[in-house]
């Protein structure tokens, strides 16, 4: 299962962190088959952490639609969900990260520990194969 | 890829790009292999910080200055209360900040064990990334137990801390702090024996000491090119004068004097911990905090990057009336164009690692056009309704 992990723009890199953690050897989801892929292109799940500024909005979406259908999107952090401390409504920001792209699993925490990324990403996987078996 | 003049070609780096960990756009200039120009285009991660600082009051502030750098969460906040604390005048209790310095050096080692684990990354040796993460967590459960949280702690407050270390919660660190030194005694020894690591990192990336003073770079990239300061000799913030500890410098230059600064300095901050540990005083965790009054000052802290100075201005409200902070990279970012200048391609991405950017603390979102040299602010929507030409 490949992941591929997008920083959303305005983010204190605290999510980023948890996410490198959970691949690192404490929590190794490598040994489940689960790594981290360098494009999008490559991607089954999409890894969305922080809040979504205008700037990066455009680029964001162009991720999103370079991953291969099917696809899943976890929303990590309560950056991503919405807009933790810094509101959704300050100029530079752009609302949440499912006002743009559909998302279908959901990870609260500021940041959330490794294991509740864990658990999302089973999560995703669950929904990704439905969805597949659906579409045979 | 597109052709600029002649044999020279640009290759876009970023924004969101496997070498970056942060997004951040690089346009690198190469003639064959050599760099010969860089642009460095930041701005994607601009939250507008300073403009919620003004709305919220002193104390909700400090759960949104921890969140302008994940890593770096606790310098935030230590320079922030300390900039409150000398505008407002209030007296901080020792206990309160002996407590402050082990969380603050505590942060500092889980900083620069992630980085080093990153800049391993970097230059494709995973094996080491593995081990420094490894021994990462060691510190990260340290934190947690002493804070409730691994990355933003929450512990500082205005006028102190908001919570105690027990003698059980001292030794428990202590067991921890062995491992921690263990692991990274390992590092330094992997990485002065390895004959790979020197190969891909010294004389690479060289910001020479004249060219370090001239972008007036901070922290471990300053030491790295022979300038001796740190905030926490030179101006001694939280008690700071208290303690024993070395500054490392290195006089290399080079992306392996970096390494080298940042690991010796996690040697340098399990002594400070230690030292705290021991000597803990007796007494109160919060001062009694007055009202506000109009005023102004700046607090300064020696951050895992370098030095980090925050601005407070105060009126009769509990809301400060200005708030303005200047981070580490904000200075050392520029530095990266002399660094790349002259080095291959395939060493961009180590170079630009070794100076430890954090972009989520840096951006401006401010464009400069260099043609006319104006400033300006463009979002992308603009960019592509206008075509704006950058
Ligand atoms: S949810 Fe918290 S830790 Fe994650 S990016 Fe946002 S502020 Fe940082």
């Amino acid at each position: 299962m490949w992941l591929y992990h997008a920083p959303a723009g305005g983010l204190c890199n605290g999510c980023d962190i948890e996410i490198a953690a959970a691949i690192t050897p404490r929590y190794d989801v490598e040994r489940f088959g689960i790594l981290l892929a360098p494009s999008p292109r490559h991607a089954d799940i999409l890894l969305i952490a922080g809040q979504m500024t205008k700037h990066s909005r455009e680029r964001l979406l162009r991720v999103y639609q370079q991953v291969p259908e099917p696809k899943a999107v976890v929303a990590i952090g309560s950056c991503a969900i919405s807009g933790n401390v810094f509101t959704t409504d300050n100029y530079p920001l752009a609302g949440t990260i499912d006002q743009v792209i559909p998302v279908d699993v959901y990870v609260p925490g500021c940041p959330p520990k490794p294991e509740a990324i864990i658990l999302g990403v089973v999560k995703a996987i669950e929904k990704l194969e439905k969805r597949t078996a659906e579409s045979i | 890829m597109e052709k600029v003049e002649g044999k020279v070609c640009s290759i876009p780096i970023g924004p969101y790009h496997p070498a970056l960990e942060e997004i951040a756009f690089y346009k690198v200039y190469v003639d064959g292999e050599r760099i010969v120009d860089a642009l460095i285009k930041p701005g994607f991660n601009h939250r507008g910080i300073e403009k919620l600082a003004m709305q919220r009051s002193y104390r909700r502030n400090v759960q949104l200055f921890e969140r302008v750098c994940g890593i770096c969460s606790d310098a935030h906040t230590t320079a922030y209360c300390v900039a409150v604390e000398n505008c407002l005048r209030i007296d901080v209790p020792k206990r309160a900040q002996y407590i402050r310095v082990i969380e603050h050096e505590a942060n500092r080692i889980h900083s620069h064990l992630l980085w080093f684990g990153v800049a391993m990354h970097a230059i494709g040796f995973d094996t080491l990334f593995m081990h420094s993460w490894a021994t990462r967590e060691a510190i990260m459960d340290v934190v947690e137990t002493l804070t409730g949280n691994r990355v933003n702690y929450s512990v500082n407050t205005i006028g102190g801390v908001r919570r105690d270390i027990t003698p059980e919660l001292a030794k428990y660190i202590e067991e921890k702090l062995k491992i921690v030194e263990k692991g990274t005694l390992y590092l330094i020894k992997a990485v002065k024996e390895d004959k790979t690591i020197k190969a891909r990192t010294s004389e690479v990336g060289v910001l020479t000491k004249e060219e370090a003073r001239k972008y007036c770079v901070v922290g471990p990239t300053a030491r790295a090119s022979g300038i001796e300061e740190d905030i926490r000799k030179d101006d001694p913030y939280i008690n700071f004068e208290d303690f024993d500890f070395e500054v490392c410098v290195e006089d290399t230059c080079d992306v392996y004097g970096r390494i080298m600064v940042r690991l010796r300095e996690t040697l340098e901050s399990i002594k400070i911990i230690r030292q705290a540990l021991k000597n803990m005083p007796e007494g109160k965790l919060i001062a009694d905090l007055p009202y506000p009054f109009p005023s102004e000052d700046i607090g300064r802290a020696e951050a895992p990057r370098g030095e980090l100075i925050y601005y407070v201005k105060s009126n009769y409200t509990n809301i400060p009336e200005r708030i303005k902070l200047r981070t580490p990279t904000f200075v050392n970012l520029p530095a990266t164009k002399p660094m790349l200048l002259g080095n291959k391609l395939a060493d961009a991405p180590q170079i630009i690692i070794s100076i430890d950017p954090c972009l989520t603390c840096n951006d401006r979102l401010v464009v400069v056009d260099l043609r006319s040299g104006r400033e300006r602010i463009v979002l992308l929507q603009d960019f592509i309704r206008r075509r704006v030409r950058l």
